[in-house]
């Protein structure tokens, strides 16, 4: 073995036995140092001639590369050891549970109200708010029921003491004819009054209270006036919100002549699951109908002129089947967890 | 309105089954609610005569009887009923019959043989009657099948009718629908006069023509009102859900309910001369049949004789003058009464009647003179006696005139959107019994007297639409030009912010906005809230004026439910008096956004101490939703802690509250701690502006903090304003980042350390223009709030 074969040797020997990265500077000095082997190898290149100096010099040079490699290599092996170390004791149970505040959620109605509106401003319809203390002119009079009415008993209403003809409105109706004022003021003058389009949630009362009726509770009223409102279209319309509500295309739906002061013909919407757990059960939905040219005159729009569509659902209804809740009771009692089921 | 299918079958009997005729109804607007059988299903059941019986030689309560069957031959068949006598003829189920729940076999009853066995009607599933056998009447055809004796293979039909089908509110009536949706034949009964007999007659005088413009009344003599309503009246009738009461109320109510007119039946005998068809005078009264007495009103139509009331009309009659067991002669009324001297007055009275229901829908008006002539024809009939003559007053002027009411094909198929043929239109309108004409595209019809719902163009379009057949008419989706709505961004949608407020850990409940008295006072401050006149229950009798009780109230179910953790919001409208409410006068209707913080600040985890929220906790959360356009400043409310309570503020005016639970509420509503509350105006807190961006500088900031002692009163919002509205402009920010009493400091006073941020937009800036803007907040504070800096 030649002498540059043994330094070589010595060196990866020395490095090895570093165990840490101060021991490894001082293995190195052994060689690279000032006084290193491998340097006063070099320094005594000087001695010999231009011929075997190249010759030699090649040689050293080879090793001291060598040496220097096998310098890097060990200490990348000690910063690796030492970063190892470092994470396995810095290592967490990932598997404890975030730490912080939590979220709360909506209510489920509120929910399906948002999805709702969602839907149906996708073709144009705007939301339309109104009073919950009507006026009978605008709960029963202006929708074409005037006192005395029998539909009147079809609504169980609750009235204000002391108070004129006020009430807790029995439906979203009354908002109907609140933007038709406001759209026909709006448009006054104009040759031809664009479509007036609009939803209207909100919360009503009836004096009612029971498994299945809660004296408060949810609707959302449509109306769509234009030039060209058919019964057709209405039947479109309502057809494609079940259809996207339920975001499936398996349903059947059946209109059935009813009645309405405010609208006519007046229809009763039924509809199917094709599948599922109320599967082939007709679930009323929805009360709809042509605009009665009654109540296109309250709201100040011409019925020779204009035709419109009106429709209601009941959003505690329809949250109850999108989301499988049986008792309407619930969404009113707020036991917390009920609620915390429709969080996201 | 209940029937019988069968009855209804008499009348028009299409080729449909049970089920497709209750469709055809149902999707013509007539819902079928309830279809429920007679009786369930049996058979082997025939009509039985008991022969002959003898005590059972093993068995004191058993018979052993001899029964005929029919079959020529006698059947022994051991029996327990309690009511057997011989010739006594009962239903009996034979060997091989097939009851409800159990098949008949000839069987052993202690010892003595039994081939069938005799029947309840319990046992047959007609009713819960276990007394004894089922009675049949004496000729009652032995060997007869009893379902078909008894007519039991008949169905009870309910249909849901809209008010403005009054013509659908008998037997007749829904024939004549059926009949023109299938195109069958009708079959009405034959009604002929029934001539006078009698001299005796009593005179009509119409005083109110306009509320009362037709009546007809007539003496009917030597009644015998003891007699009994024939089997096959009866069934029918309690097959509509009507009970049998007397021969004469029988005839009356069956007329009713087989052409739809109302009769009323007095008795002669209590009658004092002419019949007046009037309003009241002032403070008459009248004792209706039910007990209840009337103090009657100027708009009440009343039936009177020369001496008293004797009815409500076409609502209820009075108890001195009705028909009764020692009646013998009877004051037969027919009559039509218009609809809105009608409508309302039983629901103002708490009742309602079939009489009312029908009068206040529209009974028609040619109606009284048929339904005279048969109720008169029934009860003598069935009761014997004479009748005199009808006597009518009638008022034609006041009478209702069926108008002609023209259709615009075009018009209908543009409201319909389908192109029915014109002729198709016409053709629908004969169906319904309408004299129809039709010029080009225009049709003019005239509706039968029995329709009060063809007035205007748009019943016809119902009439077209409903006879074609909603199923028919496509569903299409509408054209419209396609234009954006507008999207502000000047106010965040409300969908958006209650996100927000979930998303801080809030549950979004719903509560009724009638809620307890008591809320209102301690919650709200409020001793005269806005009352219901009719409320369900005491404790939801107010409207709120604030969402605090309600939150409350869910705190308090919750916790009953051991809930150790509750964060609540909710959006919902308030309600007080103000005389400048709009829309509606007299009452604002403000939306409002409030919530609820109980509990730990955050869910109990294992890495963080578990402390109680608190005041600044949910004060953050209302920052965060309002961002910097909100100041606090220290406030006082009803339902709040008056040292933990601050009023929101934006724009000079307050929006809201944030506070803790006043500890008195804490203790009265049992809440061992005090939840943190806020509400704010939602209109206020949904505004929001559109950024408007500053270009960044370049230029380097000097941050510098300032600890400044002063009175421990003082809030440092105060101090902040103060020293930001004094700040040069080189100062960017003023914030506190600590507060400081205790050591050091006296207790009179606290040490407020507060970090400003100064930049210069356009170049550094020098050591001497820091100083002097913070000597320029020192001596602010000085100035204003005797402050001094710590030493």
């Amino acid at each position: 073995m030649s002498q540059l074969d043994e330094i070589l040797l010595q060196a990866q020997t020395a490095f090895a036995q570093a165990t840490d990265s101060n021991a490894l500077e001082q293995a190195k000095a052994l060689f690279l140092g000032k006084s290193g082997q491998i340097t006063e190898l070099l320094k005594g290149l000087g001695k010999l001639d231009a011929e075997a100096r190249r010759a030699a010099g090649a040689e050293i040079n080879a090793c001291k590369t060598a040496v220097e490699a096998a310098l890097e290599a060990r200490r990348d092996a000690l910063r690796t050891a030492a970063l190892e170390q470092q994470l396995a004791a810095e290592a967490l149970d990932v598997t404890l549970p975030g730490r912080g505040a939590g979220h709360g959620g909506l209510h489920p109605v509120t929910r399906t109200q948002e999805r709702y509106e969602t839907l149906f401003h996708s073709i144009g319809f705007e939301v339309a708010d109104g009073p919950e203390i009507e006026t009978d002119w605008y709960n029963f009079t202006a929708l074409n029921t005037p006192e005395n009415h029998p539909a009147r008993s079809m609504h169980d209403t609750f009235y204000l003491q002391n108070g004129e003809n006020v009430l807790l409105r029995t439906h979203t109706s009354p908002v109907q004819i609140r933007a038709m004022q406001a759209h026909a003021k709006l448009h006054a003058g104009k040759d031809v009054m664009p479509d007036l389009r609009i939803i209207a949630p909100g919360r009503v009362y009836r004096v009612d209270s029971d498994a299945t009726h809660s004296p408060m509770f949810h609707q959302v009223e449509g109306l769509w006036v234009g030039k060209d409102i058919s019964f057709a279209g209405m039947k479109g319309v309502i057809i494609d919100f079940l259809q996207r509500f339920f975001e499936t295309e398996e349903l059947q739906v059946r209109l059935r002549p009813s009645f309405f002061p405010f609208t006519e013909p007046s229809a009763e919407i039924d509809f199917a699951f094709m599948t599922g757990p109320n599967k082939g059960r007709w679930l009323e939905i929805s009360g709809c109908g042509m605009v009665h040219p009654n109540v296109l005159r309250f709201g100040g729009i011409d019925p020779e002129k204009y035709t419109g569509f009106a429709f209601g659902m009941g959003l505690d209804r329809l949250t109850m089947l999108r989301y499988g809740v049986n008792d309407l009771r619930q969404f009113f009692e707020n036991d917390l967890r009920f609620l915390s089921q429709f969080s996201e | 309105m209940q029937f019988s299918e069968q009855w209804l079958r008499s009348l028009v009997n299409p080729a449909l089954d049970s089920d497709a005729l209750c469709h055809l109804l149902t999707m013509a607007g007539l819902e079928v609610e309830e279809v429920s059988p007679v009786a369930p299903d049996f058979s082997g059941v025939v009509v039985a005569q008991i022969v002959s019986f003898e005590k059972h030689p093993n068995a004191d309560k058993l018979k052993v009887c001899a029964v005929d069957i029919g079959t020529g031959e006698l059947q022994q068949i051991v029996c327990g009923a309690p009511n057997v006598f011989a010739g006594m003829k009962a239903p009996c189920a034979r060997v091989g019959a097939k009851l409800p729940g159990f098949d008949i076999k000839a069987a052993k009853l202690r010892g003595v043989e039994s081939f069938g066995m005799m029947c309840s009607s319990r046992e047959l599933g007609l009713d819960e009657d276990h007394g004894g056998l089922m009675v049949l009447p004496e000729d009652a055809p032995v060997g007869t099948d009893v379902r078909q004796y008894l007519s039991l293979d008949d169905k009870l039909i309910t249909i849901k009718l809209t008010p403005n089908r009054a013509d659908c509110l008998s037997l007749m009536g829904v024939a004549r629908e059926v009949s023109a949706l299938t195109a069958t034949p009708l079959q009405a009964p034959q009604i002929k006069a029934v001539p006078a007999a009698l001299e005796a007659r009593r005179e009509v005088v119409l005083n109110a023509p306009k509320a009362g413009p037709r009546y007809l009344g007539r003496v009917l003599r030597d009644v015998n009102t003891q007699a009994p309503t024939p089997a096959w009246m009866r069934q029918r009738l309690e097959r509509c859900g009507v009970r049998s009461i007397s021969a004469v109320v029988d005839v009356t109510n069956y007329v009713m309910l087989e052409l739809g007119q109302p009769l009323h039946a007095f008795d002669d005998d209590t009658l004092k001369g002419a019949i007046h068809v009037r309003h009241p005078a002032a403070g008459e009264q009248i004792t209706l049949l039910n007990g209840q007495v009337v103090d009657l009103l100027p708009d009440h139509l009343l039936i009177a004789d020369e001496s008293r009331p004797l009815a409500l009309a076409g609502v209820m009659g009075g108890e001195a003058s009705g028909v009764g067991d020692n009646t013998r002669n009877v004051f037969l009324e027919s009559a039509f009464f218009q609809p809105d001297a009608i409508a309302g007055r039983a629901r103002a009275l708490g009742f309602s009647s079939d009489a009312s229901h029908r009068f206040e829908r529209g009974v028609d008006p040619e109606l009284a003179p048929v339904a005279m002539e048969r109720a008169t024809a029934l009860i003598l009939e069935i009761c014997g006696g004479q009748a005199g003559a009808v006597v009518e007053a009638i008022s034609t002027a006041d009478m209702p005139v069926r108008a002609r009411v023209t259709l615009g094909a075009d018009r209908a198929r543009k409201v319909i959107g389908v192109d029915i043929p014109t002729a198709e239109m016409a053709a629908i309108f004969e169906r319904l019994g309408m004299r129809t004409e039709v010029a080009g595209e225009r049709i003019t019809v005239q509706a039968p007297s029995y329709r009060f719902d063809i007035e205007i163009e748009e019943d016809l379009i119902e009439e077209v639409a409903r006879v074609f057949g909603y199923d028919n008419i496509p569903p299409v989706p509408p054209m419209g030009p396609m234009r954006m709505l507008p999207q502000s961004e000047g106010a965040t949608p409300a969908h958006r912010l209650r996100r927000r407020v979930a998303a801080r850990d809030y549950q979004e409940i719903v509560s009724f906005a009638f809620v307890e008295e008591a809320w209102e006072r301690d919650f709200a401050g409020n001793a005269d809230p806005i009352r219901l006149a009719n409320p369900i229950a005491s404790q939801l009798a107010v409207m709120r004026s604030s969402l605090i009780g309600g939150l409350i109230g869910v705190l308090d179910t919750n916790i009953r439910r051991r809930a150790s953790r509750v964060r609540l919001f909710e959006i919902g409208r308030c309600f007080s008096r103000d005389a400048q409410g709009v829309p509606v006068e007299g009452y604002a209707q403000p939306l409002r956004l409030a919530g609820l913080a109980w509990g730990p600040a955050v869910a109990e985890q294992w890495g963080t101490a578990t402390r109680r929220v608190d005041f600044f906790d949910v004060k953050a959360d209302v920052e965060a939703l309002l961002g910097d356009r909100a100041s606090y400043v220290a406030a006082t409310h009803p339902a709040l802690h008056p040292g933990r309570c601050a009023a929101v503020v934006v724009d000079g005016k307050q929006i809201g509250v944030v506070g803790e639970l006043h500890p008195a509420w804490v203790q009265k509503y049992d809440l061992s701690t005090a939840p943190v509350v806020f509400e704010l105006d939602l209109s206020r807190a949904l505004e929001a502006s559109v950024p408007a961006a500053r270009d960044l500088t370049r230029q380097p900031s000097v941050t510098r903090d300032l600890a400044l002692v002063v009175p421990v009163k003082l809030p440092a919002g105060e101090l902040v304003e103060a020293l930001r509205a004094a700040a040069p402009e080189i100062v960017r920010s003023v914030a506190v980042f600590d507060v400081y009493t205790g050591k050091g400091i006296d207790p009179e006073h606290k040490s407020i350390a507060l970090r400003a941020v100064l930049q210069h937009t356009e170049r550094t800036l020098e050591e001497t223009e820091i100083e002097q803007a913070m000597n320029a907040l020192v001596q602010a504070a000085e100035q204003k709030f005797g402050a001094h800096l710590r030493a």
